[in-house]
């Protein structure tokens, strides 16, 4: 067990844990922020993907350690009412299903139009390939992508 | 728990269609709101499969507050067919209600309160269309009447609209909020003046709804299984039998114990062999603080198994078996005509065989539940499950509890496709919970619901057709053989039930004068379940790439081809080529036939809508199919090529559905194109072997999903327009889509398949 200072949707969090517990246990089981979802622990299916320093990440494969200093956000940070660009888009193409899914992929998506707010659809192939639907949303996460990209 | 197959509601008296009747003596239900306001509950009572009632079954809930709210109760399980917003859509149609004044509270499973909760087999809107607008209607008239009163006017002079009673030609209006106090002393209106409303008189049926908990899911807000917390709550991590039916032999948890945050080691009584549809798997769970050092735990056990009889089984050597099997006589299970003759003047035999391999559900939410034993001997279970009917029923089996000691809270399910049907996984909790004396969440990892699923079974099929000199299909004889959903509670049941046949198989439709269909043995080496459109799968891809090489060998349009076997417009009976009675799903024909008409016409719409001759002259590869199931009408295109790096990609797809009247069209739209990504992991990338009694496969790295880069880009659903009956739109995508698939990617490489998964 160790301390370790985070921070985590703008707010300093203090946690003591094993050093190597992934980030993704760390939200969900010792700060009650269970936006972020368990699907494969593997790093292979994007369900846990939280930002790390803006960048998108597979919290399931980051341990705590490692996250320390960084500036994490959740889906539970991405926005103050839920009102994300890439959230309101979800909203008018209505993508969720099961809806399990949907924070990784809203996380991966805003990472990727904060880095490239003009994606093309082989950019979004590519920066949406680690989050897996099993509910089959991904034509319409496509195009929710592309409506938030005009409404950034 | 009797062995029965929940998904086919007719299989099980208990799930039998209930008619709702309105109950004069249960009508009313008045009760304070803690805000203050007034709750009016309009109560249903149902009536069992003769009629006779059913006790006091407020079956349908409607609530509405003096402050203007309707609170309407979701009684089927959330999965993502967005049924917990289509359901309760049709209720405030008819009420009249503001949509956006509407708030939706789960029921918990309550087979007494809410009939059916069985949310499985593509049965929630067909069973509770008819009973939700009686619900709606009678709180419409309820409040029409109390206005009209109010206003000294006659009630067919007043309207409902957006949570207000309205009077026709004037100003005057009131809110439902307004008149709750006066529906206290208000006379129940008669059931037989209940009125539907008209389908043109809908504002929300038949439209495009948003499903309910967007918001909250897009926010990271939605409750799912795992996200359930209570004080003092255990996680636990269970290893279970690696073989089905293993038994633990002695194990050492010293080192797990020794784990930082691990409070205990308790161990899971199996159920052995044949498993049982609702019973855990041998296991030992460690409990811990939290959910990493349950998982540590895990791996620090050491357990000495007896493997039992399955240790040495493989799918591979099985299958095998089963496709030599079909070689031979089998068990005949629909015969017309005579096929043998119609092979002796044949000028013209197509013999296939077709395999198709194990899946796993692989649900993106894992199996995760919360049990809460508490010392009055009641259980409160937080659960993602389909049935909460079924997992009460199990628990309080298991526990040795009445079933009143038993709730069931629904969660959001994170996908369902038949998995969250089985209750193991709630049992599991319930007894770790008393065991521990302290609430507990057991977590699936995905390896573990990898190789310990309920899979779809592998199966091996033969079909042979025969043609004779004028190119006329004479014969068909579809031999299939896969282990039975029934073995994993009666080892004994080594065919396919009449209801497995039925999903797709010996209800062949086609306008062929000889037919003969026929099973063989196989036996069940692990549990077999239903996954989402069950045997139509490994069913509809083998017959309908046969149809594709008949069309080929009758010099056929393969759309041609399948318009003129269905022949005339007709209702199909099956009538005397049966062995036992034809299921339909559980519904009598006269209320849902198997009508060929509406096969054609969702056949030639997907022809004209997906411009299906010019891009077959044009040369493209398209590839068709159709195929009714679940009582839904559908017919599927699928356009195919290879990108510049040689992979194959799917631009193009288009479904035109037949489903009977669109509640929520929206939702069918998704539902659609959910279903071509789910059918094109099972066509080409996803399969469960098992070597040694223990599936080989382990997480998405090797249990492969489709992912965005190859998954269909545009889904085109046509959903013609209907006023049949409703019927249910979750698993009918899958079915034709892989034989269509199949069939263009025949025209692209000009090889056939006849195994699935396939690579191109
Ligand atoms: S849980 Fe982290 S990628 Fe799947
Ligand atoms: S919406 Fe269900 S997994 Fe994506």
């Amino acid at each position: 067990m160790a301390l370790f200072n985070l921070t985590i949707n703008g707010k300093s969090q203090q946690v003591d844990v094993d050093p190597n517990t992934p980030m993704l246990w760390v939200l969900r089981d010792h700060l009650d922020l269970v936006g972020t979802k368990f699907g494969c622990g593997i790093a292979q299916c994007g369900a846990c993907t939280i930002h790390l320093d803006g960048n998108a990440v597979r919290s399931c494969q980051l341990p705590v350690s490692a996250a320390e200093g960084a500036k994490i956000t959740t889906i539970e940070g991405l926005s103050e009412e839920g009102d994300h660009p890439v959230q309101k888009a979800w909203l008018e193409h209505d993508v969720p299903q099961c809806g399990y899914c949907q924070a990784g992929q809203i996380m991966s998506a805003a990472a990727l139009l904060a880095q490239n707010p003009n994606p093309s659809d082989t950019d979004i192939d590519n920066a949406m390939n680690g989050n897996i639907c099993r509910c089959g949303t991904y034509t319409r996460i496509k195009a929710a992508i592309h409506t938030a990209s005009k409404n950034l | 728990m009797k062995n029965f197959i929940p998904f086919l509601k007719n299989k099980n008296p208990e799930d039998q269609s209930k008619i709702f009747v309105p109950s004069r003596r249960d009508f009313l239900k008045i009760s304070s709101l803690a805000t203050g306001g007034f709750l009016l509950g309009v109560n249903f009572q149902c009536a069992g499969p003769k009629g006779e009632p059913i006790t006091f079954a407020p079956n349908v809930y409607i609530s509405l507050s003096s402050d203007n709210e309707v609170i309407l109760v979701a009684h089927r399980s959330e999965m993502g067919t967005g049924i917990r917003t289509s359901l309760p859509m049709i209720m405030a149609d008819e009420l009249g209600a503001d949509w956006k004044k509407v708030k939706i509270i789960q029921a918990e499973g309550d087979e007494d309160k809410y009939g059916n909760q069985n949310t499985d087999g593509s049965f929630s809107v067909r069973m509770f269309y008819e009973p939700m607008r009686k619900a709606g209607a009678t709180a419409r008239q309820m409040l029409i009447n109390a206005a009209a009163n109010k206003w000294g006017v006659d009630p067919s002079e007043c309207t409902t609209e957006n949570s207000q009673v309205l009077l026709n030609g004037s100003s005057k209006k009131v809110d439902f909020g307004g008149l709750v106090e006066a529906l206290q002393t208000m006379e129940l209106p008669d059931p037989a003046t209940i009125k539907l409303k008209e389908l043109s008189e809908y504002k929300f049926i038949g439209t495009d709804v948003p499903i309910y908990d967007a918001k909250a899911i897009v926010s990271g807000q939605a409750t799912f299984g795992a996200d359930v917390d209570l004080p003092n709550m255990q996680i636990a991590v269970i290893a279970r039998s690696p073989v089905v039916g293993a038994k633990i032999l002695s194990y050492d948890d010293a080192a797990a114990l020794a784990i930082p945050g691990v409070s205990q080691v308790i161990k899971i009584e199996g159920a052995g062999i044949p498993p049982g549809l609702d019973k855990p798997l041998e296991g030992l769970a460690v409990l811990a603080s939290n959910t990493w050092a349950a998982k540590k735990g895990r791996e620090a056990l050491v357990i000495e198994w007896d493997l039992g009889p399955n240790q040495s089984y493989s799918s591979a050597a099985q299958l095998q078996e089963m496709a030599k099997s079909t070689l031979k006589n089998g068990k005949v299970s629909r015969e017309r005509g005579n096929f043998n003759s119609a092979k002796s003047s044949a000028t013209k035999v197509l013999d296939r065989t077709y395999l198709a391999p194990y899946y796993a559900h692989a649900t993106m939410e894992p199996p995760a539940v919360i049990a809460d034993y508490r010392g009055d001997g009641s259980v409160e279970i937080w659960a993602p499950t389909q049935h909460p009917q079924w997992a009460r029923g199990a628990v309080a089996g298991a526990l040795g509890l009445e079933l009143p000691k038993v709730k069931v809270n629904v969660t959001l399910l994170g996908g369902g496709f038949g998995r969250k049907s089985k209750p193991d996984f709630v049992v599991e909790a319930a007894l770790l919970s008393k065991a521990a004396k302290a609430p507990v969440r057991v977590q699936w990892t995905r390896e573990d619901d990898i190789h310990h699923d309920f899979y779809h079974s592998h199966s091996a099929q033969r079909i042979v057709a025969t043609l004779d000199s004028s190119k006329k299909l004479t014969g068909w004889n579809h031999h299939t053989v896969f282990p039975a959903i029934g073995a994993t509670g009666n080892a004994a049941e080594l065919h396919p039930s009449s209801g497995e046949l039925e999903l797709g198989c010996r209800d062949f439709p086609y306008d062929v004068p000889n037919i003969r269909i026929e099973t063989h043995e196989s036996a069940a080496h692990t549990r077999i379940g239903w996954l989402r459109s069950v045997s139509n799968i490994h069913h509809a891809f083998a017959i309908h790439t046969m149809m594709d090489e008949i069309a080929e060998a009758r010099g056929l349009d393969p759309v041609e081809n399948a318009l003129d076997l269905f022949g005339e417009d007709k209702n199909l009976t099956f009538e005397g080529e049966l062995e036992g009675d034809f299921g339909n799903y559980g519904e009598k024909l006269e209320d849902f036939p198997w009508n060929t008409g509406r096969m054609k016409k969702v056949i030639q719409d997907v022809a004209a809508k997906s411009n299906w001759k010019a891009h077959k002259d044009a040369g493209k590869a398209v590839g068709f199919a159709a195929h009714k199931s679940f009582l839904t009408y559908v017919a599927c295109v699928v356009i195919v090529e290879k990108d510049a790096n040689g992979q194959l990609s799917i631009p193009e797809v288009h479904y035109s559905v037949d489903c009977g009247v669109g509640v929520n069209t929206d939702r069918i739209k998704s539902q659609f194109e959910g279903g071509a990504q789910f059918a094109t992991s099972l066509a080409m990338t996803s399969a469960i072997t098992f070597e040694n009694g223990q599936v080989v496969q382990n997480n998405f790295d090797s249990y492969q999903i489709i992912r965005m880069p190859q998954s269909p880009k545009k889904i085109h659903v046509h959903i013609l327009p209907s006023t049949e009956k409703p019927t249910g739109v979750g698993e009918p995508p899958v079915p034709p889509y892989i034989p269509a698939l199949a069939n263009a990617v025949y025209k692209l490489t000009g090889k056939r398949i006849y195994e699935l998964p396939f690579k191109v």
